[in-house]
């Protein structure tokens, strides 16, 4: 079942072009995620489905329901401001029950609803503590418990984690996940942090300039981005131009590929994970190409190498566990690179 | 530094312990050497029909100046701080303007004008004068209350089904509520002092001020003004304490620090 | 909250329409009123509406109001000085060498006396300043003056101190605010950077104060212009101000429109000071807006 459904909406900020013509079909139970860097529309693209902007063209449909002349607080709803916005006058028990005052629940249900919330978010028996006294992870818990607690049919997430160290960042993750299968409802999530997008979505949408670029599931976002542009705002890419010749395509420094040429494609990109080093000893594996270090970075878990190779005027980003007994390699070592066809995407820019 | 400021200090309150000094003397003299203590100036006092009846006219121009310029300021404020519209700058300047205008500039023009449209000056006037320069100060407090609300508090208030209306009252009247009582205190303390405007502005029924100016000029009544002062001195401190106080409240509410002072 | 923009527009103008409306009604309108009057004639109660510049040319010729406005604007100026240095090192003191749980009540000390009636602490001045006022009796008392010492009553002098004394929290207030601003890494980087406590002070505390500073002379200089009854109280007959002439032709000499005139004249001298002292600081200072 849809739940959400945009179609040809625009938006201007004076001048400024902010949302261009956005068809979005998000479907019911989904954790969806916009993803893009700041200032690509996503959060006016969250904020119209809230009610806080108008969109001057388009239609926006809530389960169905035309959103045209519907006021954010008769819309079905809620939303986990990027600040949190726990209103600091009040204390934890009585933010969450905010919203609750028009509903039809008595005061003692209204009591034990503000209660199992809490718990729902971990936070039982906080619910006399003053707004203040709370850390960071508590005032979002807080936020979530007071939107869940009016069963809105779609929760809305404004960058709900970037205000939280990394630690801590990195915890809510997977509990936004599991509370979202907990409750069912449809999240909308914005984020510019691309591994956040990753982990949590079911689906993502990535936006530029207030467009849609590519809508998928992060497996295919990652493998097959649709873009250059895609492609390199997730993750790392390497990008290499490719000549056409005879029929075939041939990839800067790496070589011919089997692919029949095509009139547009001009660039082709490989993830640096897709590729390995061949230490001293290893046998060649699939397509091999010679290479020298050029610097390396070293991550504890992972080397991250940029080798050089002939007939590329950028470097390549590989990246290799340090396995056990695996070396770290010099910086103006000549080594062999190993990589597959299959792991190249190609693309028209 | 210290010393200097302590002396700073000394200088500030050079005059005004004199008051009670003065409300205490058994003496008709405002001079040196006292005289003996008595507290007959201050059992007097209500004895005075035309000063109690001074005392009302001012605390009720007063109160209805703070209430009417602090209403307008929080328009103001709030268009100020949440609103971009045609002709912002201007508009504020001009509501702004009577901070930097000498207040008897201010006080002449409005009696030309109610003397031309043929009104009969009164306690009304005086209010009239008197809104027109608190609204500024009204505004410079109520300017920083909304502006230490952050625009997502009323928007999470929508989101969760409150209307423009009820969020007002549910969240941004809280918030501002320590700015409100803030801006009364100070609108009604400059209204309760204010002179020169009330001087051209009043007919029949005096202020305090403009009372108190005909009374310096006859020295047998000037212990009781002496007595006066040392009430109002009291009740001032009394008023500053308790906006001071609720200030602070208001800043821990809202979670902020509460250094700093007023404006 | 951002709906869309020409709707939010017309949001902000309704609700800033009734404030703005009062001060259209209340100060504009008069305003007007009084630059009209000016160029009208009054003789006794009838009003004479043709247009002249009668006033102005009497307010040019006849020495006492140049006199006056002269004084106004020498006693306004003294008084500005006088308060801004030295409430500079009252701002300064409580802004940096106050604990800041204690500011707040440094501040509350310095404004207390500011809210006692204004017409009282002026009077209070006359007492301690008079032939047998606190400082006489003091002198007397411990054998320094044989007689009262009459220069520091009903003259300049007095007006001045007096002033000087009801517009302090005036000056330390914006002073402090500016003091409070200045990022303290900034003065540590300067002498990180090589420079000494006082240049440090010169080259980067003082340059940052400027703007409290500016407010604070404005604030001071502006009411002091038109004040009243300071010169009345303790200025004599040698002390009197512009205010007090414009008083005494609108209330006494039943001349309002020369009483309209001298108002004028002193709004145009206030503004075209006050501007020229924000352009110059501009100028020299090259401070950011």
């Amino acid at each position: 079942m849809t739940m959400i459904s945009l179609s040809g909406v625009n938006k201007h900020y004076d001048s400024y072009h902010a949302l261009r013509n956005i068809d979005l079909d998000i479907e019911a139970g989904e954790f969806f995620s916009l993803l893009g860097p700041s200032g690509c529309g996503k959060t006016t693209l969250l904020r119209t489905i809230a009610g806080f902007e108008d969109i001057e063209s388009g239609t926006l449909k809530i389960a169905g329901a035309d959103m045209a002349e519907v006021p954010p607080n008769r819309r079905p709803t809620n939303m986990v401001f990027q600040s949190y916005a726990i209103f600091p006058h009040l204390n934890v028990a009585q933010n969450v029950a905010f919203g609750l005052r028009k509903s039809d629940l008595s005061k003692s249900e209204q009591t034990r609803v503000v209660g199992e919330a809490l718990e729902m978010v971990g936070l039982d028996g906080f619910g006399a503590r003053a707004a203040n006294a709370l850390s960071g992870g508590q005032r979002q818990r807080v936020a979530l418990a007071r939107a869940l607690v009016l069963k809105p049919k779609v929760l809305l997430l404004d960058e709900p984690l970037s205000a939280l160290d990394k630690k801590l960042r990195e915890q809510m993750q997977l509990e936004l996940r599991r509370l979202q299968r907990q409750v069912g409802i449809t999240f909308i999530l914005v984020t510019h942090d691309q591994e956040e997008a990753l982990i949590m979505s079911d689906r993502i949408a990535v936006m530029f300039e207030g467009q849609i670029a590519q809508l998928a599931d992060p497996q295919t976002l990652y493998r097959a981005p649709a873009s250059r542009k895609v492609g390199e705002f997730i993750g790392t890419m390497n990008v290499m131009p490719v000549a056409q010749n005879a029929g075939n395509l041939t990839i800067a420094g790496l070589g011919q590929v089997s692919d029949p040429a095509r009139d547009t494609v001009s660039h082709a990109g490989i993830r640096p994970e897709t590729m390995s080093i061949l230490f001293p000893g290893e046998p060649d594996r699939d397509r091999v190409a010679a290479a020298k270090i050029v610097d390396r970075a070293y991550y504890g878990d992972m080397t991250y190498y940029e080798v050089g190779l002939d007939g590329l005027d950028n470097t390549l980003t590989i990246s290799m566990k340090n396995l056990m007994g695996r070396e770290i390699l010099e910086i103006g070592t000549p080594v062999r690179i190993s990589w597959r066809e299959d792991a190249l995407v190609f693309f028209d820019q | 530094m210290r010393a200097y400021t302590w002396a700073y200090l000394i200088f500030l309150y050079a005059p005004i312990v004199l008051l009670p000094l003065f409300a205490f003397n058994d003496s008709t003299t405002i001079a040196f050497p006292l005289q003996g203590f008595t507290t007959k100036w201050f059992v007097q006092l209500p004895t005075i029909p035309a000063l109690t009846s001074s005392v009302w006219t001012s605390v009720k121009i007063a109160s209805i100046t703070a209430v009417l310029s602090t209403i307008l300021g929080v328009c103001a404020a709030r268009a100020a701080v949440r609103y971009r519209f045609i002709g912002k700058r201007p508009i504020m300047g001009l509501i702004m303007l009577p901070l930097v205008l000498p207040e008897i500039i201010v006080a002449v023009s409005l009696l030309v004008v109610f003397l031309q449209l043929g009104l009969s000056i009164g306690s009304w006037s005086v209010i009239a004068g008197h809104t027109l320069i608190c609204m500024p100060f009204a505004i410079s407090i109520l300017n920083s209350s909304f502006q230490n609300i952050d625009p997502a508090l009323e928007e999470a208030s929508l989101d969760l089904g409150e209307t423009r209306v009820s969020t007002f009252y549910r969240v941004t009247l809280p918030l501002i509520w320590p700015g409100l009582i803030a801006s009364l205190l100070i609108s009604f303390t400059i209204s309760l002092d204010e002179f020169i405007i009330a001087f051209f502005l009043s007919s029949t029924e005096p202020t305090l001020p403009v009372y108190l100016w005909s009374q310096l000029r006859f020295p047998t009544k000037l212990p009781v003004v002496m007595a006066l002062g040392t009430l109002l001195v009291c009740l001032s401190i009394l008023l500053l304490a308790l906006a001071e106080t609720l200030r602070r409240r208001g800043l821990r509410k809202a979670g902020q620090s509460t250094e700093g002072g007023f404006l | 909250m951002a709906d869309d923009v020409s709707h939010n527009s017309r949001r902000g103008l309704l609700l800033v329409s009734p404030p703005f409306l009062t001060t259209l009604v209340l100060l504009a309108g008069p305003l007007g009123a009084i630059i009209l009057f000016s160029f009208w004639t009054q003789d006794y109660l009838t009003l004479n509406t043709d247009f002249t510049i009668k006033n102005y040319v009497e307010a040019a010729q006849d020495p006492i109001y140049g006199l006056l406005l002269g004084r106004s604007l020498l006693v306004a100026g003294a008084v500005t000085l006088l308060t801004v240095i030295t409430a500079f090192p009252v701002a300064y003191f409580i802004s940096f060498h106050v604990k800041p749980s204690r500011k707040s009540l440094w501040l509350f000390l310095i404004t207390i006396p500011f809210w006692t009636s204004y017409l009282i602490r002026v009077f209070l001045w006359k007492v301690v300043l008079g032939f047998n006022g606190v400082i006489n009796s003091g002198l007397i008392e411990v054998g320094i003056i044989d007689a009262p010492i009459t220069f520091i009553l009903y003259n300049l002098n007095a007006v001045i101190i007096t002033l000087a004394h009801a517009f302090a929290p005036f000056a330390i207030l914006p002073i402090f605010v500016a003091l409070e601003k200045i990022d303290r890494a900034l003065l540590e980087a300067s002498r990180d950077l090589g420079e000494t406590r006082v240049a440090t002070f010169f080259r980067v505390t003082l340059p940052l104060a400027m703007p409290g500073l500016v407010a604070a002379t404005l604030i001071v200089f502006i009411p002091v212009i038109g004040d009243y009854i300071t010169p009345r109280l303790v200025g004599g007959p040698g002390g009197l101000m512009i205010a007090n002439m414009i008083q005494t032709q609108f209330l006494k000499l039943n001349n309002a429109p020369m009483g309209a005139a001298l108002a004028v004249i002193s709004m145009v001298a206030v503004t075209v000071i006050a501007t020229l002292f924000v352009w110059l600081n501009r100028r020299f200072l090259k401070v950011r807006s």
